[in-house]
C-alpha cells in the first residue's frame, strides 16, 4: 500500500450530504475482477450525460474541481453499501483525502486500505472550508490544502488550521503503508491458541 | 461478581484473540460468507502473496448479486457477468471453499442461504463483502458487512483487526397492528433515526414489538440496520431463534448442548447501552419511502412532504433533491403515486414467509394493466418450498412473473432493471439514485404493500385490503 505522510493539493468541493457508494460507483462497474481502473467510472451517473460526455452540471466536472486531490463532502459520506470499489474509484481518480463531517463505518475502513485518509472535521470546520474553496473560485484561484498526517493537521494558508483524529493503528500503517494482512499472520500463534480453546481442530501449516 | 453485560459484550469478549500493544484488537471470525462481486480481487490477493484460506471449513460461498434470474439452462448472456461467477468458481476450486454454487438447490441470496442452511447460529461473529451482512443478527450473531480487503484480511487469518463497537438499544414496546409488518417498523425506525443515526454503533433490537416477530420477521429488521448507519443489528437469541435452526443442515451435532450455551447470551439484567431510543410498535403504520434514502420514508397515510418543512439545510436540499430526482411534488398524497413496475424480493424480504404473505394479498386478484411485476425467491429452497405451496400459481395466475433465486432488481447488477423515469415499489432496501436501474425511482414497501400496489396500480393502505 502507498504510504500517506503529507499531502497538499487543490480542493474538490461536493456539496451534498448522504453521498452513498452507489453514487461514487455505480452497480455496473462492479462485475470486473480487477482492483484498477476504476477512477474513469468514478460517479458515472451523475459525471456523465446519457451521450456518454460530462455533465457540465456535476460539481467535479466544473473549473474548480480540476485536478483535485482532496475531496470536501458533506454528512454521513460513503452511506450503504460496503463495496470497497468506492474508495478504489476514488483513489484511481487521483483522490489522497475526503474531508467530512461523518462517515459511514465501512467506507471509513475502506480508506485506509488504499493509503486514502478520511478526514473527519466538524460541521462548522467543513462549512468554513466550503467557503473559502467558494471565496478562492470567485477570486479566479484555486483552494489548496495540506493534509499532515503526522501531526494530524489540516491547513492552509491563509490561517485555517484543524485536527482531526485517526486511530492510532490506522494511522500507523498508513504512514508506513504497511501490510495489514502479514501484521496479523505474527499473531498466528495466538490464533491457534484461540482456536484451540475453543474446540476447533489444529491447522496444519501449509 | 462480574458486572451485567450485553449480547454485543458477551460475543465481543469471547472472540478477541489479542490486543497486541498499539494495535487494534484481533476478532475472531466464526463463519465467513462469500459472494462473486467482492471476493475476486481478495482471492487474487491471497494468490499473489502465496497466503491460503486459514479456515476453509469456515467459509461459504454463493453466486448472488450477478446471477440472472431467467432460465437457469441458459449460458449467461452478459461475459462479465459470466466471468466473475466462473471467478468465483474457480477460487472456491483453488482455496477449498464451499460453494452453492449456480444449479445447486440450495443456491440463493447469500443473507438468505446462510441462516436457511443453519450456517448461522447464536453467538458467532459472522462477516461478508456485502452491507447487508446484518441480517443474520436475527439469530443472536455478531454479522457485518467489510470490504474486500477486509474479505481478503479474513481468508488469510479468520480475524478482522477491529475496534469494538459503540451498543445501542433500540426497544420497541407493544405489538405491531394488523396489516403492519416488521419491513414497516424497521423503516420507521429508520426514518426517525436518520441514515447515519447508528453510525458507530450496533444495534440490539429488545422489547415485546421484537420478541413478537417470527425469524423472518427479525431478519427484515436486522438487514436494514445498516441504512441507519449501524453496521449490525442483533435479537437477543430465544426459543423462537432455538426451533427455527433446529434440524437445519449445518445446526449443531449436539443442538441441545448448544441451545444450553446459547441461552447464557442474552443481555443481562441491568447492563447498560452507550445509546437507548423507545419506540411503540402502536404508532407503526404501514411505511413507503418517498425520496432516495430509507430515512425519507412516511406513512400510508401520509402526503410526500415540502422540502420547505425540514428545519437542518442539509435535509432541506436533500429532499429537493430527492423531490426532483423521483419526479414528485412535495404534498401529493402516497396513495396517489401510480406505479409501473413491482419487485418483490431482495435479502431483505424474499423468504417463504414473506412471499407468502405477498401470495395472500395477490390471490383472487391480477396485476394491474399498467404495472409489471415480477417475484424472485431468496434462494433455491424458498422458491420450492412456495412452489410446493402453490404460491407461484397465485403470482402467475395474477401476472406476476416468477423468478429463480437471487439479488436481482435489488440492485440490478443482473438484467433486472428499471428504466430511466420508471416507479416502482420494491420490497428492498435501498431507494438509491439509480439502484435499480439508471433513472429508475423505487419506493421501499413490505411485500403485502408492494403486493397491493402491483394490483392497484398506485399505492393503498394494506390495512383496508379485501382478500379473497
Amino acid at each position: 500500500m502507498e504510504p500517506f505522510t503529507t499531502h497538499e493539493g487543490l480542493v474538490a468541493p461536493l456539496d451534498r450530504a448522504n453521498v452513498d457508494t452507489d453514487q461514487i460507483i455505480p452497480k455496473q462497474f462492479l462485475k470486473r475482477i480487477e482492483r484498477t481502473g476504476f477512477g474513469q467510472f468514478l460517479f458515472f451517473d451523475w459525471r456523465f450525460l446519457p451521450d456518454g460526455s460530462p455533465n457540465p452540471a456535476f460539481e467535479l466536472n466544473r473549473p474548480e474541481a480540476a485536478d483535485g486531490t482532496i475531496l470536501l463532502a458533506r454528512r454521513n459520506f460513503g452511506c450503504g453499501s460496503s463495496r470497497e470499489h468506492a474508495p478504489w474509484a476514488l483513489a484511481d481518480y487521483g483522490f489522497r483525502a475526503v474531508i467530512a463531517p461523518t462517515f459511514a463505518d465501512i467506507f471509513f475502513n475502506n480508506c485506509f486500505q488504499n493509503g486514502m485518509v478520511p478526514v473527519k472535521l466538524s460541521e462548522a470546520d467543513v462549512d468554513e472550508l466550503f467557503r473559502r474553496s467558494a471565496a478562492a473560485t470567485a477570486a479566479g484561484t484555486r483552494y489548496r490544502l495540506r493534509i499532515d498526517l503526522r501531526e494530524c493537521t489540516v491547513t492552509d494558508d491563509a490561517g485555517f488550521s484543524q485536527t482531526f483524529t485517526v486511530d492510532p493503528f490506522r494511522r500507523q500503517c498508513l504512514l508506513e503503508g504497511l501490510d495489514d494482512i502479514g501484521l496479523s499472520l505474527r499473531h498466528t500463534d495466538e490464533i491457534a491458541v484461540w482456536e484451540a480453546s475453543h474446540g476447533l481442530p489444529p491447522v496444519h501449516a501449509g | 461478581m462480574a458486572s451485567p453485560r450485553t449480547l454485543l459484550d458477551k460475543i465481543w469478549d469471547d472472540h478477541v484473540v489479542c490486543t497486541p500493544p498499539g494495535e487494534l484488537p484481533l476478532l475472531y471470525i466464526d463463519r465467513h460468507l462469500v459472494h462473486e462481486v467482492t471476493s475476486p480481487q481478495a482471492f487474487e490477493g491471497l494468490r499473489l502473496a502465496g497466503r491460503r484460506v486459514r479456515r476453509p471449513e469456515a467459509t461459504f460461498a454463493t453466486p448472488d448479486h450477478n446471477v440472472p434470474t431467467s432460465d437457469r439452462r441458459l449460458p449467461i448472456a452478459d461475459p462479465v457477468s459470466k466471468q466473475q461467477i466462473d471467478t468465483l468458481r474457480a477460487n472456491c476450486q483453488e482455496f477449498g471453499v464451499r460453494l452453492f454454487d449456480l444449479g445447486d438447490a440450495d443456491q440463493g441470496i447469500v443473507h438468505v442461504i446462510g441462516p436457511e442452511l443453519g450456517i448461522t447460529q447464536p453467538g458467532m461473529t459472522i462477516v461478508c463483502g456485502d452491507s447487508h451482512t446484518a441480517t443474520h443478527g436475527a439469530l443472536g450473531a455478531l454479522a457485518f458487512g467489510i470490504g474486500t480487503s477486509e474479505v481478503e484480511h479474513v481468508l488469510a487469518t479468520q480475524t478482522l483487526r477491529q475496534a469494538k463497537p459503540k451498543s445501542f438499544e433500540v426497544r420497541v414496546n407493544g405489538r405491531l397492528a394488523p396489516g403492519v409488518t416488521a419491513k414497516d417498523l424497521v423503516l420507521h425506525i429508520i426514518g426517525r433515526l436518520s441514515t447515519e443515526g447508528g453510525t458507530g454503533y450496533v444495534i440490539e433490537y429488545t422489547g415485546e414489538g421484537i420478541r413478537g416477530l417470527g425469524m423472518a420477521e427479525r431478519m427484515t429488521v436486522c438487514n436494514m440496520s445498516i441504512e441507519a448507519g449501524a453496521r449490525a443489528g442483533m435479537i437477543a437469541p430465544d426459543a423462537t431463534t432455538f426451533e427455527y435452526l433446529r434440524g437445519r443442515d449445518f445446526a449443531p451435532q449436539d443442538f441441545e448442548r448448544a441451545v444450553a450455551a446459547w441461552e447464557k447470551l442474552p443481555s443481562d439484567p441491568g447492563a447498560t447501552y452507550d445509546r437507548v431510543e423507545v419506540f411503540s410498535a402502536a404508532d407503526v403504520v404501514p411505511q413507503v419511502t418517498w425520496g432516495t434514502n430509507p430515512a425519507q420514508v412516511v406513512g400510508i397515510d401520509a402526503r410526500v412532504p415540502d422540502p420547505g418543512t425540514f428545519a437542518d439545510p442539509n435535509e432541506q436540499s436533500s429532499a429537493t433533491r430527492a423531490l426532483e430526482y423521483m419526479g414528485l411534488t412535495g404534498g401529493t398524497p402516497i396513495i396517489e403515486i401510480p406505479l409501473d413496475r413491482v419487485f418483490i424480493g431482495s435479502c431483505t424480504n424474499s423468504r417463504i414467509e414473506d412471499l407468502r404473505a405477498a401470495a395472500r394479498v395477490v390471490q383472487g386478484h391480477r396485476v394491474a394493466a399498467t404495472v409489471r411485476a415480477m417475484v424472485v425467491p431468496g434462494s433455491g429452497r424458498v422458491k420450492r418450498q412456495a412452489e410446493a405451496e402453490g404460491l407461484d400459481h397465485v403470482f402467475r395466475e395474477a401476472g406476476f412473473d416468477w423468478r429463480e433465486a437471487g439479488c436481482s432488481m435489488c440492485l440490478g447488477m443482473n438484467p433486472d432493471t428499471l428504466s430511466p423515469g420508471e416507479r416502482c415499489a420494491s420490497t428492498s432496501n435501498r431507494n438509491f439514485e439509480g439502484r435499480q436501474g439508471k433513472g429508475g425511482r423505487t419506493h421501499l414497501v413490505s411485500p403485502a404493500m408492494a403486493a397491493a400496489a402491483a394490483v392497484r396500480g398506485h399505492f393503498v393502505d394494506i390495512r383496508d385490503w379485501e382478500y379473497r
